[in-house]
């Protein structure tokens, strides 16, 4: 490695879980759309467009008081491992890394380390994507931040914007407000109370899209849920943003009153589920990312359930973004095969379990009482 | 467990997935989770708009372009309607001018309405007319919420108008 990389700092503001509700809320992200006049977008802008995007907003950045301090990365300077990191950290999307296989392409960049977590996107699908990243469930706060960051940079730089339909994006998915406003949430009592269905169905009907956690499909992980807003035009920002919260909240009270129903038919039986879980990821001496994202499900469910007596969230936050392949060869400092990488993941759990998240055996919960001595 | 696919090999990837508002688990041996994909099966972003797109290429008329011929492409961008189709992406800010009746409807499909209420935007440098438009967007804003009795954004939305209108006696 020639030198350290400072991005490897960079992105980690949500992971302190102080966030309002962030045992089931991780993290609460909104990003606003917005295009410069006078040059074509996405995959229509030529090198000279995205050149010329790209130095704009270098010179922007520099007047903008919300991004200073920050810095503007080019993709194209990275290796591959520097471009997978800042995927890992959920800095960049796998849009602007742009073809699987190939570089990005020139003036591909972001804007990161700005003012609490904010970042902006560069060339991607469109010319900015202006994003904050915070802990838990903070939509207002977020909404507040990445308006007052986006009033800053349209004073600098020309939007493209309409009288009708409103800020212009390369998809009519994102006209008008450009504002796509999503938050993580961990639904496992939904999920094995066989209640989430409903519930998702519920939320697709009025007017939100829900993913899994990793990616662009429809893939669950680890009982990982990311909601969003799906309309962009014809509501204001406020309003999307108030719907989105509100919604949240019930699903929130759904989950607790779901995990309520667990601890209340099935006590002993999830607190084996989740015991096992720790202990293999306490223990195991190889993981795949999908096992361990399997079993951090349970032991999630028990830290926030305080059936893991000592065992905060935030050692568990870590674990999600440290245990992710480049994240593992970065600290290794080379490429690691699969066998290797799930070696050193396991490795890192063991670690951090051992020392921020141990619950010592004296310290194991109550043994919950059989209602009879056949169990 | 056996694979869901072949029904014949044990299956090693539990593949779940919200299909139709609904969750269904998968369970796959790896040849037929290699066969199917299973890396890059992930439904596109824009599934939601190659639905309405696809709607859009039934009952697009040519008569909407202008002079009864297929709609012409962007003048700034060299667009075709034919690949915004494909793409589901336009090229470019000018894209929405020359492709504004069939974007029209397709917002209207997408987001229920084709106005947008958010906050608006004064370019740098703006123009007389765009002043108006924005002081104009205020004011609405301004008696929606007094009407609400929101009293302090009306306050808020008062002092916006007042540092945009041109000074004057």
């Amino acid at each position: 490695m020639d030198e350290p990389m400072p991005l490897l700092d960079l992105g980690l503001n949500w992971l302190d879980a102080s966030g309002e509700h962030s045992g089931i809320v991780l993290s609460t992200r909104i990003r606003l759309a917005r295009n410069l006049q006078g040059h074509a977008f996405g995959p229509r802008a030529r090198v000279n467009d995205r050149a010329a995007i790209l130095e704009r907003v270098r010179g922007a950045v520099s007047r903008v008081p919300h991004l200073a301090g920050s810095q503007v990365q080019e993709l194209g300077e990275l290796d591959r491992r520097g471009v997978t990191l800042l995927l890992e950290r959920r800095l960049v999307s796998p849009d602007l890394l742009g073809e699987q296989g190939s570089k990005p392409l020139p003036g591909s960049a972001v804007v990161m380390g700005g003012d609490r977590g904010m970042s902006v996107m560069v060339n991607e699908e469109d010319h900015l994507r202006i994003q904050t990243l915070h802990s838990g469930l903070d939509l207002h706060e977020s909404w507040n931040q990445v308006d007052a960051l986006d009033e800053e940079m349209g004073r600098e730089l020309p939007y493209a914007y309409h009288h009708e339909f409103g800020f212009l994006t390369s998809c009519p998915t994102n006209v008008g407000t450009g504002l796509r406003a999503s938050v993580l949430l961990h639904l496992p009592a939904l999920v094995l109370t066989k209640e989430i269905g409903k519930v998702l169905q519920g939320l697709s009907q009025v007017g939100l899209t829900f993913r899994g956690l990793y990616g662009e499909g429809s893939e669950v992980v680890g009982n990982f849920f990311q909601l969003s807003n799906q309309t962009t035009l014809g509501k204001s920002e406020e309003d999307l943003v108030d719907h989105l919260d509100r919604m949240v909240r019930q699903v929130i009270q759904y989950e607790l009153h779901a995990r309520q129903v667990l601890m209340r038919d099935a006590a002993s039986v999830t607190e084996d589920k989740i015991w096992r879980a720790y202990g293999l990821l306490r223990y195991a001496r190889s993981l795949s990312f999908e096992e361990l994202m399997n079993l951090m499900s349970g032991v999630r469910l028990g830290a926030s359930l305080k059936l893991l007596p000592g065992l905060r969230v935030y050692p568990l936050n870590k674990i999600m973004i440290f245990t992710q392949p480049a994240h593992l060869e970065e600290a290794a400092g080379r490429d690691l095969s699969p066998a290797e990488g799930d070696a050193h993941r396991a490795a890192y759990v063991r670690r951090i379990l051992s020392t921020e998240g141990a619950v010592t055996p004296d310290e194991e919960g109550p043994v919950s009482p059989p209602s009879d001595p056949s169990g | 467990m056996l694979c869901d696919n072949c029904g014949s090999d044990e299956a090693a990837i539990h593949l779940t997935q919200i299909v139709d508002n609904e969750m269904r688990t998968l369970h796959l041996c790896d040849s037929c989770a290699a066969a199917k994909g299973v890396e890059g099966s992930s439904v596109p972003e824009n599934f939601p708009l190659a639905d309405f797109l696809a709607q859009m290429g039934g009952e697009s008329s040519p008569t909407r372009g202008s002079g009864g011929g297929p709609t012409a492409p962007c003048g700034f961008c060299g667009l075709t309607f034919k690949e915004f189709r494909e793409s589901g992406r336009v090229g470019c800010p000018h894209c929405w001018s020359a492709f504004e009746p069939q974007l029209r409807a397709l917002l209207r499909r997408i987001h229920g309405g084709t106005h947008h209420v958010g906050k608006v935007y004064l370019s740098p440098d703006p123009s007389v007319s765009e002043r108006e438009k924005r002081l104009e967007g205020l004011r609405k804003k301004l008696h929606r919420a007094v009407e609400l009795e929101d009293f302090e954004r009306a306050a808020e939305l008062r002092d916006q108008i007042r540092a945009l209108e041109p000074s004057s006696a």
